[in-house]
């Protein structure tokens, strides 16, 4: 009997897990890659254009080396989408599981994972709930992998506004930055959720940051304009771009709550899906 | 971009009193990065490095057989009631990210000067270093104290022996205008 280890889909989302989670850490998207040549090309600040000048040599040098843009690898973040005849079993959290214990080692990665109170560093980037592993159904069998930085996670917000506060989530967005200033790495990509519950809040934050970043709706432009008002500019220096894009994701929600959640992402918003082959 | 960077070798001396904020600082010779652990153990064992006109790169790399594959700055203000110990024993320099608070920035005073290095910049980092030690690596590899040898790494000056803070000045700005915009109410504390 065979073991769920070497099951041929097991075996092939491990493999695809490694190359998004590699991908992802060296190779910037390219809508993200765009909105960044766009604001370095727009920044008027000389300190702010040498920021952008490194962060653009940084991006060049990744990709020509093939080693991480940055020290910081994150934490696992991984959204499975699974179609109808993959059987959603303990197996497929296994895999995900073996291809972040691959990447950490062959890419490298940074073991970054560590037990919450006693601080002892698990050495592979795995952990009780990590990956943290998101799964919904679709036509293909695809593994996303978001690796997410502490500087700018650390710097993340989430709140229940009054209801009647609607206009106040503008303002929330905008003093979650004003609080971050320089820590989580700007130029920023904002991930905001509104509406579900205190926790689907959060999750739609994060969600948001995989939406394509170079289009922005009114409403988002308008948010990501007051931001940049603030003047924080690239790594707290100073500058025009504090934000580079900011992505709402709504839900409904209970008529007596409005929660909201802001998930600060570093100019490096790495993100990368592959398709499992099976 | 106009004028050319200040180029710079360690150990530091006097020359580090002559920057100002925002002057652009091409960086060569050994520095030694260090986070909270080694910060904590070097204030309690004592530096295991000579600390006249040294630098402090604020940074956890990733190592790999004896190369440095990515070393990017980390947040320089978890080091902030951390630092003190150092510049009174020679540190004339600290590399990092997000800035420092006032009390370095008093303590940096006719002394020496912050860096700044763009976060996430772990690549271009890389390739202007060379791995040539390391101390306390029983700390781990993000926290231990990696000796390494940059050849002209590109950094802007963000707290100057003067007592000139860029990070402090935008710090204010945005505040300021905070205060204008928010005359709503609700930004998440009711």
């Amino acid at each position: 009997m065979k073991t769920p280890d070497d099951t041929p889909i097991h075996t092939a989302l491990a493999d695809a897990t490694f190359r998004a989670y590699r991908e992802a850490v060296i190779r910037l998207p390219p809508d993200v890659l765009k909105v960044i040549g766009r604001a370095a090309e727009a920044e008027t600040s000389p300190v702010a254009r040498g920021e952008f000048a490194n962060i653009l040599k940084n991006i060049e040098v990744a990709d020509e080396l093939g080693v991480p843009l940055c020290q910081d690898t994150g934490i696992p973040v991984v959204y499975l989408t699974i179609p109808p005849d993959v059987p959603l079993t303990q197996s497929l959290y296994d895999a995900v599981a073996e291809g972040v214990r691959r990447a950490t080692k062959e890419v490298p990665l940074r073991p970054n994972v560590v037990d919450p109170l006693s601080r002892h560093n698990t050495k592979d980037n795995t952990g009780a709930g990590i990956p943290a592993i998101h799964v919904r159904p679709g036509d293909k069998f695809t593994v996303t992998v978001l690796p997410k930085g502490a500087g700018a996670e650390n710097s993340s917000r989430t709140a229940m506004l009054l209801p009647s506060h609607v206009y106040g989530i503008e303002g929330f967005v905008v003093e979650t930055m004003l609080h971050a200033e320089g820590k989580p790495c700007p130029p920023v990509f904002l991930g905001v959720g509104i509406g579900g519950t205190f926790d689907l809040a959060a999750a739609l934050a994060k969600e948001a940051l995989l939406l394509p970043v170079d289009t922005m709706t009114e409403f988002e432009q308008q948010i990501c304009t007051s931001v940049n008002k603030l003047g924080i500019g690239p790594m707290g220096l100073g500058g025009d771009f504090t934000a580079l894009a900011v992505k709402v994701k709504t839900a409904g929600c209970h008529t007596a709550s409005l929660p909201v959640a802001v998930n600060v992402q570093c100019w490096a918003n790495r993100h990368s899906t592959v398709e499992v082959k099976r | 971009m106009s004028t050319r960077p200040v180029q710079l070798r360690t150990p530091l001396g006097e020359e580090v009193l002559a920057l100002h904020a925002r002057d652009r600082v091409e960086l060569s010779g050994i520095v030694y990065t260090a986070r909270d652990e080694a910060h904590l153990r070097m204030q309690e064992k004592g530096i295991p490095f000579d600390p006249k006109g040294a630098v402090i790169y604020h940074c956890g790399p990733v190592i790999q057989e004896n190369k440095v594959i990515a070393a990017g700055p980390t947040t320089s203000a978890r080091m902030n009631e951390l630092s003190g110990f150092l510049i009174e024993k020679g540190v004339r320099g600290l590399i990092g990210k997000g800035g420092m608070g006032e009390t370095v920035r008093e303590q940096l005073r006719g002394k020496g000067v912050y860096f700044a290095f763009t976060g996430g910049c772990a690549a271009l980092a890389s390739s202007h270093m060379v791995l040539k030690g390391v101390f306390y690596e029983d700390l781990g590899m993000a926290e231990a104290v990696w000796v390494i040898e940059l050849d002209r790494l590109p950094l802007v000056v963000g707290i100057d022996a003067h007592g000139n803070d860029i990070f402090g000045a935008a710090r204010t700005n945005a505040e300021r205008v905070f205060r204008s915009y928010s005359a709503t109410p609700c930004t998440g504390r009711q």
